[in-house]
């Protein structure tokens, strides 16, 4: 190993450094005794256990957690249908707008697609009397227009990596296409839904803006709870729901990155 | 014959559902919003339900009477306010997509040029933050640059400074917050492009006698461009419109138009006002989506 390629781990290793050390210190933290978050007074887990009795947080997570299931279930199947459309379809007329308006959620500022879905859903509410008032189901919405499009970015790169030649020949023996993309290339791309659904969910169990927006009265999430706490500034309890939640999501990203690495019948390795 | 026509009959429906559903969606839930942005920013505050006059009124005799009220724009261009908070949320989005950049161009190219057993895991360690709870990764500065925080803690103990800086409530709180939220949008486009990259090329310049950096500058920056271009507006475009970023970690002179959105919606309830805002930042982002989509689609969009 040359010289060159010690100054760019070296640089790669501080890169990690940056964008662990916050992660890793809130984590150290959450097992501090004292309430004052950032001095180190001995170990405790009591802020678990005060987390577990916190019944507005509780309720909070409970309702995340469901429309974030709710919404990564709809994300799958919608962004699936939109990467079918773009690696099967070829260039059908209006590709271009379909493609923009699938990437525009991607980058779109949330205060914007936050404001503009509550305008929707009042405007809505005003002429076909639907959705009838705001919550679960005006929060899920939201949130499925901007998973799916993440979904359909994950689902589309391994469905144009993959072989067609199982396809091919269960077409060549007279199976219908649906049939097909059934029993053949739904298996195949299984792994890529397993990660689209885990993103799908873990993008809506994180939504603050969005969900703030087209949130009614009694419809409080997880991340407002959070933030409401987190603007009277910093405590023991947030540290510790942050240590489980970065938890959950490192199991989440270790199994979807496991089950892509598994992929038989694919052409590429890379 | 007969197996012919049921295909084409099932080809043709598998296009109605395969590009009909996800256009209905997103035509009715992501398009169909901005019509109704626009119009509710012609409208007038009202003390109601929905809190704003409606643009058309019948007023008898079979007229429809429109009014369209503009003065939520003129407002946007002349308060200074709205002004310097749109002009801070391009400074801000310019300045920490560079530094995305510098930073995210060696540790991309590290990656990408590191032997692939290894290169799986180093990049499932930047994917790791990207799907971590963005509201913790910026909570997780608050404690750090607190004037008692880690940081102070950490500068203190080691005697370089003997009284706290103040970091958090400053613009370069929102710098280092935005820095490191986004750092990964700008590593995978990179990573994903410098992979592809043909490497021979490079040895081909040092055989004919170039030096490392010259062959750099000549052969890989040009051709990791659209990485370069892709990451940098996945960086910039959502930053201009930031708002958890600039609220937490920002003080009061760090004007930032997102927050200022959300300011005039849950504050002022002035809806109005926020769609005005809503409506001049997207034509503030058009200029740059439509340069990000063009080169999506020239080099096929596997970039993210």
């Amino acid at each position: 190993m040359n010289h060159g390629r010690w100054k760019l781990y070296t640089f790669l290793g501080l890169g990690f450094a940056f964008l662990y050390i916050p992660v890793l210190l809130l984590i150290v933290y959450s097992f501090n005794e004292s309430r004052l978050v950032t001095v180190w007074s001995g170990f405790s887990t009591k802020w678990y256990a005060e987390l577990m009795q916190n019944q507005q947080l509780l309720d909070a997570a409970w309702l995340s957690v469901r429309i974030a299931a709710t919404n990564a279930c709809f994300a799958v199947v919608l962004g699936t249908l939109a990467a079918n459309a773009l690696v099967r379809h070829g260039k059908f007329r209006g590709r271009t707008g379909f493609q923009l308006l699938l990437t525009a959620p991607l980058v779109m500022p949330e205060v914007i697609t936050g404001l503009s879905l509550l305008l929707l859903f009042v405007t809505m509410e005003k002429t076909i009397g639907w959705p009838d008032g705001r919550g679960f189901t005006t929060i899920t919405i939201a949130h499925i227009t901007f998973s799916m499009a993440y979904v359909a970015v994950v689902v589309r790169s391994r469905l144009s990596q993959m072989d067609r030649s199982l396809e091919e020949a269960a077409m060549d023996l007279g199976a219908r296409p649906l049939r097909v993309y059934m029993s053949i290339t739904l298996p195949l791309i299984a792994p890529a839904l397993l990660s689209g659904w885990l993103l799908a969910f873990t993008l809506s169990l994180d939504d603050l803006v969005i969900s703030t927006f087209v949130a009614g009265p009694g419809s409080t999430t997880l991340p407002m709870v959070v933030y409401s706490s987190v603007r009277m500034g910093v405590s023991p309890q947030i540290n510790a729901l942050a240590s489980i939640v970065v938890l959950i999501v490192s199991v989440a990203v270790i199994v979807a990155g496991l089950s892509m690495r598994q992929r038989p019948a694919t052409k590429s390795s890379a | 014959m007969l197996l012919k026509k049921t295909h084409l009959r099932d080809r043709h429906l598998s296009r109605v559902l395969n590009i009909g559903t996800p256009y209905l969606w997103l035509g009715l839930f992501f398009l169909l919003p901005f019509a109704i942005v626009l119009h509710i920013s012609m409208a007038e505050t009202a003390l109601a339900q929905p809190p704003y006059t409606s643009l058309m009124n019948w007023v008898g005799d079979g007229v429809l009477q429109i009014r369209l009220n503009l003065q939520n724009f003129v407002s946007v261009f002349t308060d200074e306010l709205y002004l310097a908070a749109l002009l801070n949320s391009l400074w801000i989005a310019l300045v920490c997509t560079i530094a995305c950049l510098l930073i995210g161009y060696p540790m991309a190219y590290a990656i990408a040029t590191s032997p692939e057993r290894q290169r799986v895991i180093l990049l499932m360690l930047i994917i790791l933050p990207f799907w971590t709870s963005f509201l913790i990764r910026v909570y997780a500065w608050i404690g750090i640059l607190k004037p008692n925080g880690l940081l102070n803690n950490f500068l203190m103990w080691l005697g370089l400074i003997h009284e706290p800086l103040t970091i958090l409530h400053t613009q370069t709180a929102i710098y280092i917050g935005v820095v490191y939220s986004y750092l990964p949008f700008m590593i995978l486009p990179l990573f994903a492009n410098l992979t592809r990259l043909d490497f021979s090329l490079l040895e081909a310049a040092a055989d004919l006698g170039c030096r490392p950096f010259k062959a750099f500058l000549k052969v890989t920056l040009p051709l990791s461009l659209p990485g370069i271009v892709a990451g940098s507006m996945l960086v910039f475009i959502p930053v201009v419109g930031e708002f958890v970023i600039p609220d937490l970690l920002g003080g009061p002179d760090s004007l930032m138009i997102g927050k200022q959105l959300w300011t005039e919606f849950f504050g002022n309830k002035d809806w109005p006002l926020a769609a005005a805002l809503a409506i001049c930042l997207l034509g503030l982002l058009v200029v740059p989506f439509v340069l990000m989509q063009r080169l999506e689609s020239r080099i096929g969009g596997d970039e993210l």
